[in-house]
């Protein structure tokens, strides 16, 4: 089947891509743009490392094709930069351990923030839910979005 | 394996290149469909047409009903002030489905024609599955089953329909607004879907090519209280082992109407029609309570790992209308 061009602009930086159809944004991502922050965990949709944020909007790029990206904006963890607060905020709290959902748990909790839902610890477990951390480093997780939420 | 792509400028050209190709299937969301294809390899589309960005998200209230459009997202919907000030069950219902990001991906007619989540029908090494291979048997009837329906089902599947939304849809009586290449019509959620009997491949009155367009939910009178509640293994993000979606009016200590579903038991959402003659007019009180959930959950389907759901279902509905009758029966104290 034929390739299909791609305009995307990840993390501010446009770029223009030719992808199969069957190509997801994560694999786009990572494989074809080497931005290899976004993790893949279950790559089914249910562990949230992949999450990104796609016009603004937290999504698992796993299950989003690269073709439905088309012409939207799509912001990483490597956007982030670093200093973050929310990534220093993680740092502070040593909100994980092994550190594989953290790209994932970072870019929800920044959406959560924008979302308006980090009004209670309750909310912030409730709204978090989407990413998985095996390492079981909730509590810390959320003393960083607490933290960060101005609570 | 891949497949061709295509985005719609209209939904008519969507619905005229699916129904022009019997391979073909839209795409939306893509959370199931995308899944289902490229990851559990259980479907193989050759061309997906992508109706994501038509023109069919908008929510509007009119003349006692809400309109939501079908490619609205499930977490657009349950920010609607319409939906939230007038449907709170099925806000609800929405924000108890799914996490966040999906949420932000799952349409609402995509959710109602979400796959079933039997791990059977998902897993192509399991030859025996009647949804996929018709004739070939039921591995869940034969093997061990636990997340799977107990009404509607059949020796040939116990498949359950795993959306909470169409729960709450179903309820309040919604209707669903298709439209295809011979034109628009409308069906009642309560007609949308098949039981399996000796069938389970056919799920949907829908035609190949027909599409979803809105759905209609009546809106309940202002004296009416209603409650989502759904019980499952984790607080969050995980699918109900039994849910209530109910809608009650109550006058002087007497129920005047109840509107009742049930999801987590039923291979289709489940209108418990039975439970709602037996409270209509009956009082307020745990003995119409249990009468109705009695009624609700009768001749049930069940194998050794969903025998749970019969107590679990009857508990919960009375408890959902313990909650939506609870100022009523204040007044009678």
């Amino acid at each position: 089947m034929d390739e299909i061009t791609v305009d995307v602009a990840v993390n501010g930086r446009p770029e223009q891509v030719r992808v199969s159809a069957d190509v997801t944004l994560l694999d786009l991502l990572r494989e074809r743009l080497g931005l290899t922050g976004t993790k893949k965990g279950c790559d089914q949709g249910a562990c949230g490392a992949c999450t990104v944020l796609v016009d603004g909007r937290r999504v698992v790029s796993c299950l989003t094709l690269a073709v439905q990206a088309d012409g939207r904006e799509v912001r990483t963890v490597e956007g982030l930069g670093g200093g973050h607060p929310m990534q220093q905020a993680f740092l502070r709290h040593d909100a994980f351990q092994c550190g594989f959902c953290t790209p994932g748990q970072v870019m929800s909790a920044v959406a959560l923030i924008e979302e308006g839902r980090a009004r209670s610890d309750e909310d912030i477990r409730e709204y978090m839910s989407g990413n998985l951390c095996r390492c079981g480093a909730y509590p810390n997780i959320v003393a960083a979005i607490r933290e960060v939420a101005g609570r | 394996m891949t497949f061709a792509y295509t985005r719609a400028a209209d939904a008519a050209t969507a619905i005229a290149t699916v129904s022009a190709d019997p391979q073909a299937a839209f795409l939306a969301g893509g959370t199931t469909q995308v899944d289902l294809m490229l990851k559990d390899g259980v479907v193989a589309p050759r061309r997906l047409v992508d109706i994501s960005r038509l023109p069919l998200a908008g929510i509007a209230a009119e003349a006692g009903l809400v309109r939501i459009g079908a490619t609205a997202t499930m977490e657009q919907a349950a920010a609607d002030p319409h939906v939230t000030r007038g449907l709170p069950m099925v806000r609800d219902a929405l924000l108890a489905g799914a996490s966040p990001q999906l949420r932000n991906m799952a349409t609402i007619g995509g959710n109602l024609l979400q796959r079933t989540r039997c791990r059977y029908f998902r897993d192509p090494a399991v030859d025996h599955c009647n949804k996929r291979i018709p004739g070939s048997g039921c591995a869940a009837f034969e093997g061990v089953a636990r997340m799977h329906a107990i009404l509607g089902a059949s020796p040939a599947c116990i498949a359950l329909h795993a959306s909470d939304l169409a729960v709450a849809l179903t309820a309040l009586g919604s209707v669903v607004r298709l439209r295809s290449d011979r034109g628009p019509r409308s069906v009642p959620l309560t007609e949308l879907y098949y039981q399996p009997g000796d069938d389970p491949q056919r799920e949907t009155v829908l035609r190949h090519g027909e599409l979803i367009t809105e759905v209609e939910v009546p809106l309940p009178p202002q004296a009416a209280r209603m409650t989502y509640l759904k019980v499952r293994d984790r607080a969050s993000y995980e699918f109900a082992l039994v849910s209530a979606a109910v809608c009650t009016i109550v006058e002087d200590g007497l129920i005047v109407s109840a509107r009742i579903a049930l999801g987590g038991v039923g291979t289709v959402p489940w209108r418990a029609w039975d439970a709602e003659e037996v409270l209509r007019h009956a009082p307020v009180g745990e003995a119409s309570f249990w009468a109705a959930a009695e009624a609700a959950v009768r001749r049930p389907f069940t194998v050794p790992g969903t025998e749970f759901k019969v107590e679990l279902a009857r508990r919960t509905l009375v408890r959902a209308l313990r909650v939506t009758t609870e100022h009523a029966s204040e007044v009678l104290r």
